[in-house]
């Protein structure tokens, strides 16, 4: 079903595998910040920002661009990353992350930064300003989509599902949210805190489209977006499973790494792995 | 009678018999459909409260702009914010207990901090709710939104200017905050009394000064500072106060974010005392941010009309506002004691 090429795959991979290195260098250079979520998203931002989206990063405001709702706004390195890679402001910026007088604030801020769709950070509220977006698309028959991106951890926020039972009651089927089901959250593995499961079923009960996909497949996460634009009447949820810290042996799958600080060994290892990563997170196409 | 003229306020303003009574929550209602009728990105969302909040009106002539969220406030405020970043103006209505009470946190960041061009309506507040009790009356709802940056905050004295503000508002960027009560209460304002956000109007004038920032040549010996339907109390509790020799001028302050710093120091200036009025706690109100100004600018002895630290009960309207220390006779005893700590 896929229509990326051979060539746009490996592109997409070496982009990705870029904004790995670049989210650890500004994190490390900040000092502070979360790791593991920028990390295993990173995959999902590249499809977006790369052949997804409908955008113009020289023209962020242009009104009929998609919107990209980014609710778990703690893991906005990746999306900072993203960005800059897509040519919406210089890489060298990314130095900023977190500094006093930045535009790439610690959690993201719609007015510091063009492109930035909606201030987020506090959990549970991304997705009904997506809703919202969507609502008001549709008032005004608007071609556009809205995409939301969520933690799993958030799901444990009664909002998320106030906005998800509208957007089921709505049939906002311009809306596509996403959540990283990378199962760790601050104090633990999401099943352990809080469980989640069945998630697939929770939003099915409330009226969505959902599908189910490795996170870190090109193929997986650009098939899933061109099935989400084919369901109508429904609004689509995308699950993707992921690995937290995903290209860095000694993070993926620990939940210390959700905000956890940097050794100075730790740094040069990760940079070292991602270098030489040759294609180590690859698609199963292959 | 020292009715400020340029107020144009109704004749027989102490006549409470013959005033008409209307709740300030009809109002918002002709409001949002007067804004609605202008600018068609003007849109309503309720929280299963149309017709008690009067959102009805406008939902019932565009229901494609109207969106029933269910009993969900977290959720209403937020997707408001997101429908603003799209182009429209959402008036988001509900109990001020839960809008903005339940939903504080999602009205500081998706809406104020992100700079939503939101519409908070807030009805059914104070204690004048009445027989629903403390858990539907809010008294809180002026001192968690007056603080957030971007946000503007008003409280209408009756359904006039309850009309007028809602209108306005949809004219401004940015969010705002309105609350509005269940209870009727006099309309003594009309269509031409003047509205302006940021302003103060002078509602009653101490004698023998043709104009506020004239010459000067009489003082009045008390300012009295009010908004919301009690406001008229004050009126009243001027009149009162002028019969006993005690001579009184009586603000509007409908407009407390942005407040009218100029026109309250002004007053104080002129007065030399102050007493404040609303139906909310004493504490973070109306009152507190009068003080704020005047404490920096022209401290004068002030007196807080207001709940003081207490809960409200089920009661009848009126009981109500007696009980917890807001009637006439309360602000015409405040007066009284502000002008003897001059």
């Amino acid at each position: 079903m896929s229509h990326l090429h051979e060539d746009k795959i490996k592109f997409l991979e070496e982009t990705a595998n870029t904004i790995r290195q670049d989210v650890i260098e500004m994190v490390v250079n900040a000092g502070s910040g979360h790791v593991a979520g920028p990390l295993d998203m990173a995959d999902i931002f590249t499809a977006l920002y790369f052949h997804v989206l409908k955008h113009d990063s020289k023209n962020p405001d242009w009104p009929e661009r998609d919107r990209l709702v980014l609710s778990n706004g703690h893991i906005c390195p990746v999306r900072y990353a993203a960005m800059a890679r897509a040519g919406y402001f210089p890489v060298e910026e990314l130095k900023t992350l977190r500094k006093f007088g930045t535009r790439l604030q610690g959690h993201p801020h719609r007015t510091a930064l063009p492109g930035v769709e909606t201030t987020s950070g506090p959990l549970g509220s991304g997705l009904s300003q997506a809703v919202g977006m969507a609502i008001a698309a549709k008032m005004d028959k608007k071609s556009f989509n809205i995409y939301c991106l969520m933690s799993d951890g958030e799901q444990e926020a009664g909002q998320t599902w106030e906005a998800a039972m509208l957007a089921g009651k709505l049939k906002l089927d311009n809306l596509t949210a996403l959540i990283d089901r990378n199962n760790i959250q601050i104090d633990g593995m999401t099943e352990d805190i809080m469980p989640l499961e069945p998630l697939r079923q929770k939003y099915e009960a409330f009226n969505w489209h959902v599908l189910e996909i490795n996170g870190h497949n090109f193929e997986e996460i650009v098939n899933a977006y061109e099935t989400a634009h084919a369901i109508y009447e429904k609004p689509v949820l995308i699950i993707a499973h992921t690995v937290a810290g995903k290209g860095v042996d000694f993070m993926e799958f620990q939940y210390p790494w959700h905000s956890k600080t940097f050794k100075p060994e730790e740094v040069t290892e990760s940079l070292r792995q991602l270098r030489t990563l040759g294609g180590k997170i690859k698609g199963e196409h292959q | 009678m020292p009715v400020n003229p340029k107020a144009k306020l109704v004749e027989k303003i102490l006549d409470l018999k013959s005033l008409e009574q209307k709740p300030t929550r009809d109002g918002y209602g002709l409001g949002l459909v007067q804004a609605g009728d202008e600018n068609p990105d003007v849109a309503a969302l309720c929280a299963d409260l149309t017709e008690s909040t009067r959102t009805e009106a406008f939902a019932k002539k565009y229901p494609e702009r109207f969106v029933e969220m269910g009993v969900a406030e977290q959720n209403m405020a937020s997707v408001a914010a997101g429908m603003s970043l799209v182009g429209k103006i959402p008036y988001i209505t509900s109990y001020a207990m839960f809008s903005p009470g339940r939903n504080w946190e999602q009205m500081r960041t998706t809406i104020c901090y992100n700079d939503a061009n939101v519409k908070i309506i807030g009805s059914h507040a104070g204690v004048s709710v009445g027989p629903d009790g403390a858990t539907h009356q809010a008294i809180e709802d002026i001192a968690i939104t007056r603080p957030i940056p971007n946000m503007r905050v008003f409280a209408p004295c009756d359904a006039h200017e309850a009309k007028k503000i809602t209108y306005a508002i949809s004219k401004v960027y940015g969010p705002c905050y309105a609350r509005f009560a269940r209870e009727k209460t006099p309309v003594f304002t009309t269509e031409e009394t003047p509205f302006e956000i940021g302003k103060a109007q002078v509602f009653w004038m101490e004698p023998g000064r043709p104009s506020i920032g004239g010459s000067g040549q009489a003082k009045p010996d008390v300012a009295i500072i009010a908004c919301g339907p009690l406001l008229h109390n004050a009126i009243l509790a001027a009149a009162e106060l002028e019969k006993e020799g005690v001579t009184v001028r009586v603000l509007n302050a409908v407009s407390i974010k942005p407040m009218d710093e100029e026109t309250i120091i002004q007053s104080a200036k002129d007065a030399g005392s102050v007493v404040t009025v609303e139906e909310h706690q004493v504490s973070g109100g109306m009152g507190s941010a009068v003080a704020e100004v005047l404490v920096k600018n022209y401290p004068v002895p002030m007196e807080f009309i207001g709940v003081q630290n207490r809960f409200g009960e089920s009661g009848l309207p009126n009981e109500l506002v007696d009980h917890f220390g807001m009637g006439v006779k309360h602000i015409v005893a405040a007066a009284k004691r502000v002008v003897t700590r001059k």
